[in-house]
């Protein structure tokens, strides 16, 4: 049973343009059964808070690649960087017969990316930043 | 650099204790001391001021590697006000302030292109995005120019022509450039001063470029402007028409106020999408020039790109840690669907290998650094090799074969634009025919513009790639006058080289003979 969250919610490099152009937003996350983690707080947002083009800014579980995450001014990677410099790069081979337009299920990698960081589970009074880099240049 | 007597409890903001988060127990990998903040590449945890220096230090070192920029000389910076550029600027201003040893030693200047009318932003809309770039361009302290893009309409064809290019400098001359100017320095007293001279020639320079003053573009350019970019069909071809018009506005600037470089916020992760969709737009035979450092394409001013080494998400961060000011201008292809052209696509397909492979981005980087430019036989060449109305590379269609697809093409159109003789004959040629220089003016005006469709002329001097975005434009007629003017003019140029190629001398031929 989690408890109610206050966090800060805030978006920069152009993704603030799917949220009616507001970049700062104090939300309080509901108490609920399962407690708050990123990947609980993305669906949230994607209820509650993004007012259009979903596809712009969520993919599948994660946010869409190129969408950096920063939680507490710091990279979300810092969450799972131990586990990604274990796992084993992959051979040019199994790229090629990779449908890349799907979900990226084919590979023997991990699953979907971004597994660790989505587990992170948020506190009170976290401050949790997207930055669209896709924008501009 | 990290200190080494640091305080090694610094709290991050909202972290209440370490347990939730058992990896932020890492130590940055360089100073192995304080906390990391970000993650470069695949598992380098970074702190803030490791972070910096690594930053700083890839700028710098992109400029010394390439030796390209003399002491003294003129650069211009191109803003568009998005993060790159915004922390390209940033960059060099810090590098300006530094002392003697380290400091910067060219002086710039910031353009800003003001490209709302193309994306039909409204003039309140625009002025608001103004608003916003002032100050800050103001706060930069150096010479700034606002244009509009509109401007374009009132440019001379003669930014479409190669000057002559420069002699590219040895490493011997680069080292004499510096040491003579650090003697000269040395010799003022000026080392390390407060106001080197570049410095104290400042001040009586006006600070605001008189065309940059809230003077509102003619509403008949906005409006054309709208119109063509309106009228294109493919959101790939308006992507790249935009960037075409641009650069030559840029270059133009650049002339006009004697700058001899350019300096675009191109990032590795842009250069690397570009080099991907410039192979899909045909543009393959230029890659060297496009994702390179240095493009000296355009003769007497260069442009380079000292930001390739920086990937987005370092620009992203270090604009964010370090508060670098940026504005947010919305492009033609803001939200645009993913398959809306070809430059997104292939934005989509790289960043999402990029999430899975952490390596994508920076080998596609490598292997354009290892594209090596065609070497050009010399400054004599230039005049006589033709190159792209548009884009100013080699033309490298053959259009005399019809073998090739594309001869096929072009040939099949013109089959079709001359069946209806009678009528193209009847159809005088837009503005004047002939330039002044040109003592024959019946017989000249009417045999180049003998086939007319203005529009093979203007597509047979056109590069492939050129060729295959002007197909989305339904009327060539649209299009900024300079090019029109130029296509004329060359096309005429050709066509008199035509028919007076029995009366030259072959110069090269005699010379040899008689030697």
């Amino acid at each position: 049973m989690a408890a109610p969250l206050s966090v800060e919610v805030e978006f920069g490099g152009g993704a603030e343009l799917l949220f009616d152009g507001i970049k700062k937003h104090q939300v309080t996350l509901p108490g609920q059964e399962e407690p708050w983690d990123i990947r609980n707080l993305l669906v949230w947002i994607k209820k509650n808070l993004l007012k259009e083009r979903p596809e712009l800014f969520i993919q599948g579980d994660s946010v869409r690649p190129g969408i950096l995450v920063l939680i507490n001014d710091a990279d979300w990677e810092l969450l799972s960087v131990s586990s990604r410099a274990a796992s084993p790069q992959p051979l040019l081979s199994q790229l090629l017969g990779w449908n890349w337009e799907g979900s990226p299920e084919g590979l023997p990698l991990s699953s979907a990316p971004h597994q660790g960081e989505l587990d992170y589970q948020l506190q009170d009074q976290d401050s949790v930043l997207f930055i669209s880099t896709l924008h501009g240049g | 650099m990290c200190q080494v007597g640091e305080d090694y409890g610094e709290p991050a903001p909202g972290e209440p204790s370490p347990a939730p988060r058992p990896s932020r127990e890492q130590k940055c990998v360089k100073c192995k001391e304080a906390q990391p903040v970000v993650v470069i590449r695949a598992g380098d945890a970074f702190c803030r001021d490791c972070f910096k220096a690594f930053y700083v230090h890839k700028f710098r070192a992109m400029l010394g590697k390439n030796r390209l920029i003399f002491p003294g000389e003129k650069v211009l910076l191109a803003w568009s006000g998005g993060p790159s550029s915004s922390s390209m600027v940033w960059q060099v201003l810090e590098g300006l302030s530094q002392d003697s040893a380290k400091r910067l030693r060219f002086v710039p200047g910031v353009i800003f292109v003001d490209e709302g009318a193309a994306f039909g932003k409204s003039l309140e809309e625009r002025s608001k995005t103004l608003a916003e770039v002032k100050p800050i361009l103001q706060a930069t302290g150096l010479p700034w120019h606002v244009v509009a893009l509109e401007e374009v309409f009132s440019l001379p064809p003669s930014v479409l022509r190669c000057s002559a290019q420069e002699p590219a400098g040895s490493e011997g001359a680069y080292k004499a450039a510096v040491d003579s100017f650090l003697q000269q320095q040395h010799v003022l007293g000026a080392g390390g001063g407060p106001g080197p001279t570049q410095g104290k020639e400042q001040p009586p320079q006006p600070r605001l470029d008189p065309q940059s003053l809230a003077r509102p573009p003619a509403a008949a350019q906005t409006e054309a402007l709208s119109q063509l970019f309106c009228s294109v069909r493919t959101l790939t071809a308006k992507e790249e028409l935009l960037q075409t018009l641009r650069t030559h506005l840029i270059l133009h600037m650049a002339r006009a106020h004697g700058y001899s470089k350019v300096m675009t916020g191109d990032s590795c992760t842009r250069l690397a999408i570009k080099l991907m969709t410039n192979l899909a737009l045909g543009r393959g035979a230029f890659l060297a020039w496009d994702t390179g450092f240095s493009d000296e394409r355009h003769g007497d001013v260069v442009v380079v790109r000292p930001m390739r080494d920086h990937t987005l998400k370092e620009v992203a961060f270090y604009n964010r840690l370090f508060s670098v000011p940026s504005v947010f201008t919305p492009a033609v292809d803001t939200k645009a669907p993913e398959k809306a052209s070809i430059h997104r696509l292939m934005e989509a397909f790289l960043l999402r290998l990029q999430t899975q492979f952490p390596s994508t981005v920076s080998t596609v980087y490598r292997t354009s650094e290892k594209l090596v430019k065609a070497p050009r036989d010399g400054p004599a060449a230039s005049d006589s090799s033709p190159c792209c109305l548009l884009c100013m590379c080699a033309l490298d269609v053959d259009a005399a074969d019809s073998a090739t697809a594309f001869g096929a093409q072009t040939s099949s159109h013109l089959s079709q634009m001359q069946s209806p003789t009678p009528l193209t004959e009847t159809r005088t040629p837009p503005g004047p025919c002939c330039s002044p220089g040109v003592g024959r003016v019946q017989g000249c005006g009417q045999g180049a513009c003998r086939r007319e469709d203005p529009q093979a002329c203007i597509e047979e001097q056109l590069c492939y790639s050129c060729r295959v975005n002007m197909k989305d434009l339904p009327s060539l007629d649209l299009l900024p006058p300079y090019i029109l003017a130029e296509a004329q003019l060359r096309t005429q140029r050709a066509w008199v080289l035509q028919e007076i190629r029995d009366c030259l001398i072959e110069d090269s031929d005699d010379e040899a003979g008689q030697s």
